[in-house]
C-alpha cells in the first residue's frame, strides 16, 4: 500500500477536458483522483509550475531489438522513452527478424518488462516479412498482445493487400498503420522534390508520392469500414483529404513528427544525413498546413517517428546512409517551440495529441487520469531552457537534426503504474 | 623548369576547397580561367613541366568509373610536379566494405595535400571537405556538380569569343541528371551570358528557372540564337526509368545534325562535355566538323584543373607559412 500526492501543478487532462490546478492523488499502481485522496500521503511530488498531465504515449518508434542491436536495444529505447517523458511506446515491427509472429511479439513484451522503464505495445507486421505478399498471422499476433499492425516503413503497395488486411483486422477492431506513399514514385529518393533537389542534385521524393497513397487508403478504408493510421504526415495534399475523409465519417488517422514541423528541405543545403527523413522533409507551405490539420483535429497524433542508427550507419554519403532521426528525446521540446511557443496549440490540444488520441487509435486503456485508471503520470516543466546535446542521450542512437539547439521545457518526473522512473 | 606567376587579374583566391560554382563570385572564376590561360600559354611555349607544386601529394579519389576527368587531373598534377596517387572504386578498399570516411581519412593520413574526388552521390565531397585536413576538389559529384567542366567549358567559350556577357548559352539535353548543366548555369549567368536550357520535359527539372535560366522544349526554336550549343550526354546509366521513348525520338528532336547546323548561326559554337554518343546528342558530321570545339574543351581541361590545383595550393602555402 502505497499514496502519492502530486502536489500543486497545473494538470492538465484533456480526456476529461480538465486544465485547472490541482492535486493529483495516486494510490499504488492507479490513479485514485484529482483533489481527492489521502490526506496524508506516503510520498509527495511538489509540482508548482509544472504541467501534470498522463503519461504521453509515442505510437511510431523503432527500437531495433532483435537484430539491430547496435542501433538501439529496447533497454535503451525505453530509458530515452522516459527520459522524454513517454510512459509507453508503441513499437514498429521492422526488426530483424520482423514482428509477424505471436512468439516475436511476446519477446518484445519480455525484453521490455526486463528493461523495466515504460510500457511498450508491440505492433505486429501487416504482411510476413514486410514482403508485401502474404497477411502475418494476423489474430495469432493479437494473442500475443500486438495492438495494431503496420509494415513500418514498407508502404503496402498493393492495393488488395490493403483491402483484406482493413478488412481481416476489423474483425479484432484493430488498426493498420500505413507509411503512406507510392514506392514507385519515391524510389531512390533523398529528399523533398523541389527547388533544392534540383538545385543540390538530389533525387526527389515528390509531395503526389504521399497524396496518392492517401487517397487510395482513404478509398479502402471507406470500402472496407477498417481503421486506417496514416503515418508521418508531411504534405497539404495528405490533409486535405483526411479532412475530408473524416467529414464524411471515414476511419482514419494522422499523425505527423516534430521534425516535419520544425524543418523544411532547405536544410540539406549542408548534405548533413541527419537531415534525411522518411518521408523527407518539405517546405514551409506544407508546414503551415500540417499545424492547420493539428489546430483543427484533421491530425490526431504528434509521434517521434525514432529511428536510431549507429553513427557508422549515418556517417556515410546520402545516398547509402539510412533515413531517419531519434526523436523520442527531442519531441516535447520541439513541439513546445514550433506549436506552444508560437500559438498555434494550447496546452491541453498539444496533450490530446500525446495522450488520449494515441490511446485511443492503439485501443489502450491509457493517456487520462480518470480514477481507476493506471497511474502513468507525466510531470513537465514548461520553462527551464536547455541545449540538445546528443552525447547526453539514453538512446544509443545520436542521429538527430537538433544538436545544439536552445529549447525550453522537458519531462521533469515520469511516473509509471505509481512509481518514479524518470527525474530531472 | 620554372614558376607560374601568382594572381593575374589582382584578386586573390582565399577558398581552401573547389567545390562548386555556385559558391564563387565572377571574380574567382575569372581568375581561374586567367590562370589557366597562363598555364596554356606557358605549355605553348614549350613550358610544359612546371615546379609550383613540388614535394605536395595529390590523391586522386575515384568512387565513379572516370577515365577522361582523373587522367586530366592526374597529367595536371605532374605537370605542376605534385605526386600522384590514383585511387578507384575498384582497386581500393571500398570493395571490403570500409566506409567512406575510412578511406578518405586512410588517404589523408599519407599526407596527401589535395584530394580530388569524383563520387556517385551528390554532395559527397562537401561531406569530405568537413571531414579533412587537405584540399578537396570536387571531380564530379552525383547530378550536382562539376565544376572543373563547368570552368573548361567556359573558358573555351571566353578563348573563340573573349567575353561570356551577353551571349546567349545552350545546355541541351538531358539536365535533370546533369552535374555538368548546374556547373555551367552558375558560371555562365555570374559571367553574364543568356542561359537558355533546352531539352524533353521529362529531362528538365521543375524550379530550375529559378536558377536564372530559359527553359525550351524545342531545340528548333531557339537554334538561331545561340552562340554557344553545349551538348550534353544522354546518361544512360543514371535514368531509373524511361525518359523518353527511343533514342531515334531523342535524336529526331534534341540531336545535333548537320541540318540544324545550317538553320543555326554561322559562328555557331558546339560544344559537348563527353564522352560523346554519337548518332544520339550529336552526328559525326557536327562532333568532327568546322564549329566544333569538342577537342579544345579537352585541351583546356587540363590547363583549367592546373590552375585550379595551383590556387589552392597557394592558399595552403599562406595558411601555413
Amino acid at each position: 500500500m502505497s499514496t502519492t500526492l502530486i502536489r500543486g501543478g497545473r494538470i492538465v487532462d484533456p480526456s476529461q477536458n480538465i486544465d485547472r490546478v490541482g492535486n493529483l492523488f495516486l494510490r499504488n499502481d492507479r490513479i485514485e483522483g484529482i483533489d481527492t485522496g489521502a490526506a496524508v500521503a506516503d510520498h509527495v511530488i511538489d509540482a508548482t509550475g509544472m504541467i501534470v498531465c498522463p503519461g504521453l504515449i509515442d505510437l511510431h518508434v523503432s527500437l531495433r531489438e532483435p537484430g539491430d542491436e547496435k542501433d538501439e536495444t529496447i533497454e535503451s529505447g525505453t530509458a530515452a522513452a522516459l527520459a522524454g517523458g513517454m510512459t509507453s511506446v508503441a513499437c514498429m515491427p521492422d526488426t530483424s527478424p520482423v514482428v509477424d509472429n505471436r512468439a516475436a511479439a511476446e519477446f518484445v513484451q519480455l525484453q521490455c518488462a526486463r528493461a523495466g522503464h515504460c510500457n511498450v505495445f508491440p505492433l505486429g507486421a501487416v504482411t510476413k516479412n514486410h514482403d508485401g505478399q502474404e497477411l502475418a498471422e494476423i489474430g495469432q499476433l493479437v494473442e500475443g498482445g500486438a495492438v495494431g499492425f503496420t509494415d513500418a516503413k514498407n508502404p503496402v503497395a498493393n492495393a488488395e493487400i490493403m483491402r483484406r488486411a482493413l478488412e481481416y483486422t476489423r474483425m479484432f477492431g484493430r488498426p493498420i498503420f500505413n507509411h503512406p506513399q507510392v514506392p514507385e514514385l519515391a524510389a531512390k529518393g533523398i529528399m523533398h522534390e523541389g527547388y533544392y533537389s534540383m538545385q543540390l542534385g538530389l533525387r526527389g521524393i515528390p509531395a503526389g508520392a504521399e497524396v496518392i497513397m492517401v487517397a487510395r487508403d482513404i478509398a479502402l478504408a471507406e470500402m472496407t469500414g477498417g481503421h486506417v493510421h496514416l503515418m508521418t504526415l508531411s504534405t497539404a495534399g495528405a490533409v486535405e483529404q483526411i479532412r475530408r475523409a473524416k467529414a464524411k465519417g471515414i476511419r482514419v488517422t494522422g499523425e505527423v513528427t516534430p521534425h516535419h514541423l520544425a524543418l523544411t528541405d532547405a536544410a540539406l543545403q549542408n548534405y548533413d544525413t541527419n537531415f534525411k527523413v522518411d518521408p523527407p522533409l518539405r517546405t514551409k507551405d506544407h508546414i503551415d498546413a500540417l499545424i492547420e490539420g493539428l489546430r483543427d483535429g484533421t491530425i490526431d497524433v504528434i509521434s517521434s517517428d525514432h529511428q536510431p542508427f549507429a553513427e557508422e550507419k549515418k556517417q556515410n554519403e546520402l545516398d547509402s546512409a539510412p533515413a531517419g532521426v531519434v526523436g523520442l528525446e527531442t519531441l516535447l521540446p520541439i513541439c513546445i517551440k514550433t506549436l506552444i511557443e508560437t500559438g498555434h496549440l494550447t496546452w491541453s490540444k498539444l496533450i490530446a495529441k500525446l495522450t488520449i488520441n494515441p490511446a485511443t487509435i492503439l485501443g489502450i486503456q491509457k493517456g487520462t487520469l480518470k480514477s481507476g485508471h493506471d497511474a502513468d503520470v507525466t510531470i513537465i516543466d514548461p520553462v527551464t531552457a536547455w541545449r540538445i546535446d546528443p552525447s547526453k542521450f539514453k538512446s544509443k542512437g545520436r542521429n538527430t537534426p537538433f544538436a545544439g539547439w536552445e529549447v525550453k521545457g522537458r519531462a521533469h518526473t515520469v511516473i509509471v503504474a505509481g512509481k518514479v522512473r524518470h527525474h530531472v | 623548369m620554372t614558376t607560374a606567376t601568382a594572381s593575374v587579374s589582382g584578386v586573390r583566391w582565399t577558398k581552401k576547397h573547389l567545390l562548386g560554382l555556385e559558391e564563387l563570385s565572377a571574380d574567382e572564376i575569372s581568375l581561374i580561367l586567367d590562370q589557366a590561360a597562363e598555364f596554356k600559354r606557358l605549355a605553348a611555349e614549350g613550358e610544359t613541366k612546371l615546379a609550383a607544386l613540388k614535394g605536395t601529394v595529390v590523391a586522386n579519389l575515384f568512387f565513379e568509373p572516370s577515365t577522361r576527368t582523373r587522367t586530366s587531373f592526374s597529367l595536371a598534377a605532374k605537370r605542376l610536379s605534385a605526386d600522384t596517387v590514383d585511387f578507384t572504386a575498384s582497386s581500393s578498399s571500398l570493395s571490403k566494405g570500409e566506409t567512406f570516411y575510412d578511406t578518405a581519412q586512410n588517404i589523408e593520413a599519407m599526407g596527401v595535400d589535395q584530394v580530388v574526388v569524383r563520387h556517385s552521390t551528390s554532395g559527397a565531397p562537401h561531406l569530405l571537405s568537413k571531414l579533412l585536413k587537405a584540399s578537396v576538389l570536387n571531380a564530379g559529384d552525383g547530378t550536382h556538380e562539376h565544376p572543373t567542366q563547368g570552368l573548361l567549358d567556359i573558358f573555351t567559350i571566353r578563348e573563340h569569343r573573349q567575353k561570356l556577357a551577353g551571349l546567349t548559352v545552350a545546355l541541351v539535353g538531358d539536365i535533370l541528371h546533369s552535374r555538368v548543366a548546374r556547373s555551367n548555369i552558375w558560371g555562365l549567368k555570374k559571367l553574364g551570358a543568356r542561359v537558355i536550357v533546352c531539352g524533353p520535359s521529362t529531362l528538365i527539372p521543375s524550379h530550375v528557372e529559378r536558377l536564372g535560366v530559359e527553359v525550351s522544349n524545342n531545340l528548333d526554336e531557339i537554334l538561331g540564337e545561340c552562340d554557344c550549343i553545349n551538348l550534353l550526354r544522354i546518361q544512360f546509366e543514371r535514368q531509373r526509368s524511361a525518359f523518353f521513348p527511343s533514342i531515334r525520338e531523342y535524336a529526331h528532336f534534341f540531336g545535333m545534325n548537320g541540318d540544324r547546323i545550317r538553320r543555326s548561326k554561322s559562328d555557331v559554337l558546339i560544344l559537348a562535355p563527353g564522352p560523346i554518343n554519337r548518332g544520339v546528342e550529336i552526328t559525326p558530321e557536327v562532333a568532327d566538323g568546322p564549329h566544333s570545339v569538342i577537342l579544345d574543351q579537352v585541351t583546356n581541361g587540363l590547363a583549367i584543373r592546373m590552375a585550379c590545383l595551383y590556387l589552392l595550393h597557394n592558399r595552403r602555402q599562406e595558411e601555413s607559412p
